[in-house]
């Protein structure tokens, strides 16, 4: 007779902690806020998954990760991730120590908007509020380009992203 | 006539198939012509924001596309390359090309006839996104509140474009008129529902045609008014409806390049 070790949900959230954004790897998923729900059974995990932006082309690597990471920790045969849209992904869900784990990888954690649409973001690297934003676009989708006049570092901060806009 | 979510009632299906493949196939064409641009913008942080705004919307193409798929259209993947023309329900603006010439060969673009086209395009977008967040299709609804957060960035980015290039120069503000001219020529669909325009709002899915477009008028009117420019008043319209399937040569020719690697391999992964 084969005992099962049955997993538990903190197990599932503790090898969440695992995977990271592929293009920022001091920030886990969880961090970042993007796991909505996980429903473990006896033989399966199931876990969806918020996109921050619809059109990121690291979504299907974050799936393969997930699934990856829930199969070495945890001998599961059916691990399902499924993105939805509903809640949407909005930059407050990202945890304290998510936006301080964006720091260290050289990107402002997202402000809060402001009424007239206006955000403040501050340098990464010396917290000098003397920024001037380059270019609200940057390298990926979810991300602007700043430069800092205070220690003279280019960096990017995240766009917030919230359901005032 | 039910105002609810009804799957069972195939009027109701048939309104909602046809409004989705009417935006998804606009997102579709409109960042395929938005990723031409690519490597010949006007400067690199240009290069860097339109590609951004063009991969965000086909991302929005995607996520209409699979709700198509949900209701046994065939795949995303499918509907997104393998459909020919006639089959297309996007407006004729967003297949319009970018200029004479060729992405790869002698590019003759103008960069004045993109900014009013995604400008005007973008608008036209944010007005339909802020009602289908009230729409009777539940799935849809949360969509477009998710789009709506990109949208944002989008309409920012094209407003500051077009505000600048016409309170600059003569030649930037003759170029953009003329541009502003040549955009609302192929206007005249981009607010239509084609065939379905009395069922689709009916429904619920989306509100009327024409309320739409008078909100978009009004948000434009406040925008052209502080620059000093105006729409032109009578303007002589092409007659095809791209809703109802008529296209010009110019979406034949996109869809080959846009299908070109699907024909050769439909299981390579993108």
């Amino acid at each position: 007779m084969v005992a099962r070790l049955s997993v538990t949900i903190q197990d599932v959230l503790d090898t969440l902690k695992q995977v990271k954004d592929p293009e920022i790897d001091t920030v886990s998923i969880l961090d970042l806020g993007m796991v909505e729900e996980i429903i473990v059974q006896e033989d399966s995990i199931y876990i969806q998954v918020l996109p921050t932006f619809s059109g990121c082309p690291a979504l299907e690597i974050i799936k393969s990760n997930i699934i990856q990471a829930m199969k070495n920790a945890h001998s599961i045969e059916h691990v399902q991730v499924e993105f939805i849209t509903s809640p949407p992904w909005t930059s407050d869900r990202i945890t304290e120590k998510g936006r301080q784990n964006l720091k260290k990888f050289g990107i402002s954690p997202p402000s809060h908007m402001k009424e007239d649409g206006s955000w403040h973001i501050d340098c990464p690297y010396c917290g000098s509020t003397y920024v001037t934003m380059e270019n609200i676009f940057g390298p990926t989708a979810c991300r602007s380009i700043l430069y800092c006049k205070s220690c003279k570092n280019p960096f990017e901060a995240m766009k917030p992203m919230s359901t005032l806009l | 006539m039910s105002a609810t979510a009804n799957l069972t009632n195939p009027a109701y299906t048939k309104a909602l198939t046809e409004l989705l493949f009417q935006i998804a196939d606009d997102d579709f064409l409109f960042s395929y012509r938005g990723s031409e641009w690519l490597g010949l913008a006007p400067h690199i942080e240009e290069d860097v924001a339109s590609s951004s705004i063009s991969q965000d919307s086909m991302g929005h193409a995607v996520l209409y596309y699979r709700l198509l798929e949900e209701l046994g259209h065939g795949s995303a993947d499918e509907l997104a390359h393998a459909r020919s023309a006639s089959e297309r329900k996007n407006s004729i603006l967003v297949e319009r090309v970018n200029g004479p010439g060729h992405y790869m060969e002698d590019p003759q673009y103008d960069w004045a006839y993109a900014v009013v086209r995604n400008y005007f395009y973008t608008l036209a977008k944010k007005v339909k996104i802020d009602s289908l967040k009230q729409s009777s299709y539940p799935s849809l609804a949360d969509i477009a509140v998710k789009i709506n957060m990109e949208l944002y960035y989008h309409l920012l980015h094209w407003k500051t474009w077009f505000v600048q290039l016409l309170s600059t120069t003569d030649e930037a503000k003759k170029r953009m008129n003329e541009a502003i001219e040549k955009v609302m020529k192929d206007f005249n669909d981009v607010f239509s529902f084609g065939d379905q325009g009395e069922s689709i709002p009916q429904f619920k899915l989306i509100e009327e045609e024409n309320v739409l477009k008078e909100r978009w008028i009004a948000a434009l009117s406040s925008v052209l008014e502080s620059v000093g420019a105006e729409l032109p008043r009578e303007i002589e319209v092409h007659n095809k409806n791209g809703r109802n399937g008529e296209h010009t040569d110019e979406l034949e020719e996109a869809l080959l390049t846009l299908g070109e690697v699907y024909r050769i391999d439909p299981a390579v992964p993108w």
